[in-house]
């Protein structure tokens, strides 16, 4: 139920957007997963239904999910790589799934086994787009 | 419009219900930061004060060795619960990293933080005491910003280099308009030290009492930083 708190976050996020643009209503909200992070969309989901109530310029906004493969990139030797392939256990999944730059610590760039890559894409969560009325 | 990083917009309410927050710093490595985070978070909780301690060097996290925090991991409730260890809630990057090395940059460094602070449920809290990564880097930066209010404790040590290095942090502190509570001297030959406020004596018996923390509490170590916190009017 970690997600719980991301959800508050992205709420919360949306509702000081709306602010600083003068929106009098939130439509829609485009919320990012990344994949690294394994966010549980229907909690996910779920805690945003809960949330929203306390909100009333997010009342009837929709959030739209998109999903975002990851892509590493390795500082080391410039290579370009998916998650797909990454060999890790589920308790490493798990702590990644809490703090996504444990990926460091877990997996290596599949052609020089260094730590040292960027996450490029498809980190964690993070608002793509919001939509209002004025 | 560009992404937003949602995150920040939490962390001022997971810090809501915090009365204090102690940032324990040191520019220099080897002088007892964590050490003395960890111990003064053992004091305050001893003295009956809700205290939390969050380990944010992540590179070197080490609070969990001083408190002998074995077996614990954080409880997943909207968010992430930090398990008590010895009266003290506890957070810190070893419950994630299997005590292996997290080889992580600058960046990685600031948004791993960012993530803690945003979905740790710290609760009510008397204080929290926050060993904070070493230096001034982004990361420490990005805690200062938002730990609003946080006051500094500054460690140091009886060296030169030491001194000057202090010197330089709190000319920033104040360009930075973030509060110091004081300079504590740690490893000091006497009592006295020019430029701190107060003095830790060096103790050659703390190393036994690291990882025990009741054996902690007896060391003269923690008598001088009990006086010193007392001092800067933190216990009574």
């Amino acid at each position: 139920m970690h997600e719980w708190a991301l959800a508050e976050s992205v709420i919360k996020a949306a509702v000081e957007h709306s602010a600083a643009e003068k929106l009098k209503k939130l439509k829609e909200a485009g919320v990012v997963f990344g994949e690294l992070q394994a966010i549980d969309g229907e909690i996910f989901k779920f805690a945003l239904e809960e949330l929203r109530a306390q909100f009333p310029v997010a009342k009837l906004c929709k959030f739209k999910i998109i999903k975002q493969p990851a892509v590493f990139r390795c500082k080391a030797c410039a290579h370009e790589f998916p998650l797909k392939g990454l060999k890790k256990t589920k308790d490493e999944a798990e702590f990644i799934h809490f703090v996504p730059e444990m990926a460091h610590t877990f997996l290596k760039c599949p052609k020089c086994k260094s730590p040292d890559f960027e996450i490029a894409k498809g980190r964690g969560v993070s608002i793509s787009y919001i939509k209002g009325e004025k | 419009m560009t992404d937003i990083d949602p995150r920040p917009t939490v962390i001022a309410e997971r810090l809501k219900h915090v009365k204090r927050i102690i940032a324990v710093t040191g520019w220099k490595g080897g002088i007892g930061k964590s050490v003395t985070a960890s111990t003064l978070a053992l004091l305050l909780a001893k003295r009956g004060f809700k205290t939390g301690l969050f380990d944010l060097d992540f590179a070197g996290a080490s609070d969990h060795l001083v408190l002998g925090a074995k077996g614990l991991f954080p409880k997943e409730e909207k968010g992430l619960e930090p398990p008590v260890c010895q009266g003290v809630k506890f957070m810190s990057v070893v419950f994630f990293s299997e005590n292996k090395a997290v080889p992580l940059r600058g960046a990685n460094v600031s948004d791993a933080i960012i993530e803690l602070l945003a979905i740790t449920q710290w609760g009510e809290l008397d204080f929290l005491v926050l060993d904070m990564p070493p230096g001034i880097n982004d990361a420490a930066l990005d805690v200062m910003r938002f730990a609003r209010g946080a006051e500094v404790l500054a460690v140091t040590a009886p060296s030169l280099l030491a001194h000057d290095v202090l010197a330089r942090s709190l000319k920033l502190y104040k360009k930075l308009k973030v509060p110091v509570l004081g300079v504590v001297e740690n490893m000091s030959a006497g009592s006295r030290a020019k430029g701190a406020d107060a003095v830790i004596r060096r103790d050659p018996g703390l190393e036994r009492a690291l990882g025990r923390p009741a054996a902690l509490l007896k060391t003269a170590f923690a008598r001088d930083l009990a006086r010193a916190a007392a001092k800067l009017g933190l216990l009574k």
